[in-house]
């Protein structure tokens, strides 16, 4: 079954309801080491990504959605989150220009450029206690899943893990990225923010499309 | 519980504060057409002159829009709390005070906003617009001394601001307004104390935890925790405290000039910042060092957080004449 552009419409819709539920979490974790607004910021970006993407007429392709979105998560929040997921999408839209819909290995394809998007616009490496810590691991489970010949929904399901694990590990790194870089050693010990709220947003995607 | 504000909306916050802020200063800004985010000075930009683009979230007022005007900054992209702009607001912002000469962009060294502003000057470059971008790193607690790259930009943004429009309205050339701004964060050093919490319009709850008895050093502008917790002391202590930190790496020498601003991180009222002035004059006076001017009051406020910054800015005769060239912004005025 192929990806249509309906269906990403109500993936990004997925993915603003699941962040909107996990919104006052996201802030206490961002209290304990940041500015206590993640969860704010990402709300707001993902229910304009939702808004912006339903307002798409039916000639809309796949790249056409995830522009949208970058483009309304951008400019509805700035800060940080906004660069990072409106390059992500904006990348997402790259890798499967042209397209009128999604197989299963484009949607995976798509879902590596998000990584690598938000890894090239933050410049941050695994280990800095970032959202990277978990996209790069959940890209790289999703990939090698494929690879080994799962179902997308099974791949998806592999990256949400992957990026779970990835963000409960960011307990153990002192941070030197981000706001929170300046704490140093005080970081220790909590969730980076993004890397949570990354695990929200891969979780709802994959369940998302887990009947795709 | 949730803390008590004077809001109608947290959603609507910084629009309801930008639609007031207009409503105050219609003689010295306005916001672009089709642009909201974007505040600009009636006055300031001119053909053949630098634009000034300063910015980043709100919550810090008067930093950054009240510092637009004539002889300061030329325009301000407006984010949302404690959130850099986005790109948009920021390429408007330029374009409107553009005035063929090249535009410099000037905020303070936080992840967020160097994104927005980079992608900002990404897409001014594809309209054959010049940009040259300083990040202010005055924030002394937030990185050690070998790493000032890395140091946030707090109050003293006050002074690099203030160097940078001055060059600018001097009809200085890109270059020129580039260096004098570089040197200027460069002679700025910012210590900051807190004591309690700030809450966003949008949360309502305090955005850290610390006991009644205690004090964080080097406490963010973003309620950010700072680097080192300890017990509250006295205003001596405190700012012999942060002097130590400014002078061990400042190290001015005896008739050394500075410029001094004693800055309220919120709901720290006049007279405590007065008090904390006494010992920052007797400790310059101290050590030989000349106080060219003082500035006391809000100027770089993290919402109403509890505390207090002190900045020293060392003035050689260049940075003395733009600090001394006069402006006039809507919440603002010198010379």
């Amino acid at each position: 079954m192929t990806i249509s552009t309906d269906r990403l419409k109500t993936m990004f819709a997925a993915i603003a309801a699941a962040i909107e539920a996990d919104k006052d979490r996201l802030c206490a974790l961002d209290g304990v080491i940041g500015d206590a607004d993640h969860g704010i910021a990402m709300d707001l970006g993902f229910a304009a990504a939702r808004d912006a993407t339903a307002a798409l007429g039916n000639d809309a392709d796949p790249t056409a959605v995830f522009n949208a979105a970058a483009k309304a998560f951008l400019n509805a929040v700035g800060a940080s989150c906004g660069p990072l997921y409106a390059t992500a999408f904006m990348r997402a839209g790259a890798a499967v220009k042209g397209k009128a819909a999604l197989t299963a290995d484009d949607m995976v394809d798509a879902f590596a450029a998000m990584a690598k998007g938000i890894q090239d616009r933050g410049k941050a490496e695994p280990g800095e206690k970032t959202m990277i810590d978990a996209w790069l691991p959940a890209a790289e489970a999703a990939r090698q899943a494929r690879a080994a010949g799962a179902s997308l929904p099974a791949a998806l399901a592999a990256a949400a893990d992957a990026a779970e694990q990835g963000a409960e590990a960011t307990r153990n790194f002192a941070a030197t990225k981000g706001r929170a870089a300046r704490l140093g050693d005080r970081s220790l010990g909590h969730v980076d923010p993004g890397a949570a709220s990354a695990v929200t947003v891969i979780r709802a995607m994959a369940d998302s499309l887990a009947d795709a | 519980m949730q803390t008590k504000k004077i809001i109608n909306d947290g959603a609507k916050a910084v629009e309801e504060m930008l639609q007031g802020v207009l409503a105050a200063h219609p003689r010295h800004i306005r916001a672009v057409e089709g642009s909201p985010r974007s505040i600009v000075s009636l006055n300031g930009p001119r053909p053949g002159k630098v634009g000034v683009v300063i910015g980043g979230g709100s919550g810090h007022e008067p930093t950054f829009l009240g510092f637009v005007g004539k002889g300061l900054a030329d325009a301000c992209a407006v984010g949302n709390v404690f959130a850099s702009p986005p790109p948009d607001p920021i390429v408007e912002c330029a374009k409107a005070v553009d005035g063929g000469a090249g535009i410099l962009f000037a905020y303070g060294n936080y992840a967020g906003d160097v994104m927005n502003f980079d992608m900002a000057a990404e897409m001014l470059a594809m309209e054959d617009i010049e940009v040259r971008t300083v990040l202010s790193t005055d924030d002394v607690a937030s990185a050690p001394p070998g790493e000032r790259e890395k140091r946030r930009g707090v109050a003293g943004n006050f002074f690099v601001f203030k160097a940078g429009g001055a060059a600018a309205d001097r009809m200085l050339p890109l270059d020129e307004c580039e260096r004098i701004l570089r040197k200027a964060n460069d002679q700025t050093y910012t210590v900051g104390v807190a004591l309690a919490p700030c809450s966003l319009p949008q949360t309502r709850r305090p955005n850290f935890e610390i006991g009644p008895d205690e004090m964080e050093i080097g406490m963010g502008i973003h309620g950010e925790p700072g680097v080192e917790r300890g017990p509250l002391r006295t205003a001596d202590e405190i700012v012999d405290d942060i002097i130590d930190k400014i002078f061990a790496e400042m190290a001015p020498s005896r008739g050394d000039r500075v410029a001094v601003l004693v800055n309220s991180l919120g709901s720290t009222p006049l007279m405590e910042l007065y008090i904390m002035n006494r010992r920052v004059a007797a400790r310059l006076a101290d050590r030989g060092v000349d106080t060219h001017a003082t500035w006391v009051g809000n100027y770089c406020t993290s919402l109403e957080m509890a505390g207090a910054s002190i900045t020293l800015h060392r003035l050689d005769g260049e940075l003395q004449t733009m600090l001394d060239h006069p402006c006039d912004c809507a919440m603002f005025r010198a010379g």
